[in-house]
């Protein structure tokens, strides 16, 4: 990278609103630290209490999407599918609001079937999601990587906004996932 | 039988269950990236106290944080004290939540749809 680009990435960032960024294989050891970052960051900012459970219980669960997402993908992991295994987060502040974005790999073939689960969350207002979490927590089973499928639900829920997405089709195997979570 | 005592780490809540008085607890935080480990031992222990249990069994559930995958895990937990209940015990849930933290108040509301046990919500200032 030029030294140009190194302070036009800064821009970027500054422009919007980075508080914490992070790009790379995200494992249970780097999840522990940028949660305590977070938390260490949100007092420094004096956020109410209410926001900071908040901010905190959605950056779980990002976290730990992208870090089951490691499992994904070819094994093992050599050099070539370092990058097929990373991910990326963005947390920020704009106009009073946290935003949580994440990206991350995903085989085309899984595409369609987050998508529709996305678009049925989506289409829930918050008794509905309410109603959905529950009989999902009932019926669900935990795999034993220790994800039951909840995730997106609770995200959406304690959020209390869309979930803001996008696919991008990278090549004939691979689409990029991008999350953006607002959080009231 | 013993009592199972583990102390609160970054990511696992402490875990105070006691056999002599029938009064179990949890209280901090629960957001293991697989909580099935560390549910394991608690269930077994559920199911040791469920052979011989006290008359009445309480359990404090006082967490701050929890992830979806430790969620299941309590519910599981919640489903070995619905059986205790009607077989031997009586078992009752107090429910824990800060004063702002209308999630944790949800959370136990979602527990109270699902399970069949009287629980006490009890709205503290801090956990």
């Amino acid at each position: 990278m030029s030294l140009n680009n190194v302070y036009n990435l800064y821009r970027t960032m500054e422009e919007e609103n980075v508080i914490l960024s992070f790009k790379g294989i995200v494992t249970a050891d780097l999840l522990s630290s940028l949660l305590n970052i977070m938390e260490v960051k949100m007092e420094s900012m004096h956020e109410e209490p209410r926001v900071r459970k908040k901010v905190f219980n959605v950056l779980v669960e990002c976290l730990q999407n992208l870090y089951h997402h490691v499992d994904e993908g070819p094994t093992p992991i050599t050099k070539e599918h370092l990058e097929r295994k990373s991910a990326m987060v963005l947390i920020g502040k704009e106009r009073g609001h946290f935003i949580i974005r994440t990206g991350n790999y995903i085989d085309n073939d899984k595409v369609e079937g987050l998508k529709e689960r996305l678009n049925k969350i989506n289409s829930m207002d918050k008794e509905d999601l309410k109603t959905y979490y529950q009989s999902s927590l009932n019926s669900s089973v935990v795999s034993s990587k220790g994800t039951a499928g909840l995730g997106m639900i609770d995200i959406a829920r304690k959020s209390g906004n869309k979930l803001d997405y996008e696919f991008l089709k990278i090549n004939d195997e691979t689409s990029f996932f991008c999350l953006n979570v607002k959080i009231d | 039988m013993e009592n199972l005592h583990l102390e609160a780490s970054a990511k696992t809540p402490e875990v105070l269950f006691d056999s002599n008085s029938g009064k179990l607890m949890l209280k901090g935080r629960s957001i293991p990236e697989n909580s099935i480990e560390f549910y394991k031992p608690l269930n077994d222990w559920i199911d040791a106290y469920t052979s011989s249990p006290k008359e009445v069994t309480t359990i404090d559930v006082k967490l701050e944080y929890f992830n979806t995958s430790s969620s299941k895990c309590i519910l599981d937990l919640f489903k070995k004290l619905e059986r205790l209940n009607t077989s031997g015990s009586e078992v009752s849930v107090n429910w824990y939540f800060e004063e702002d933290d209308e999630d944790m108040e949800e959370a136990g509301e979602d527990y109270q749809a699902i399970i069949r046990l009287p629980f006490n919500m009890i709205e503290v200032e801090e956990i």
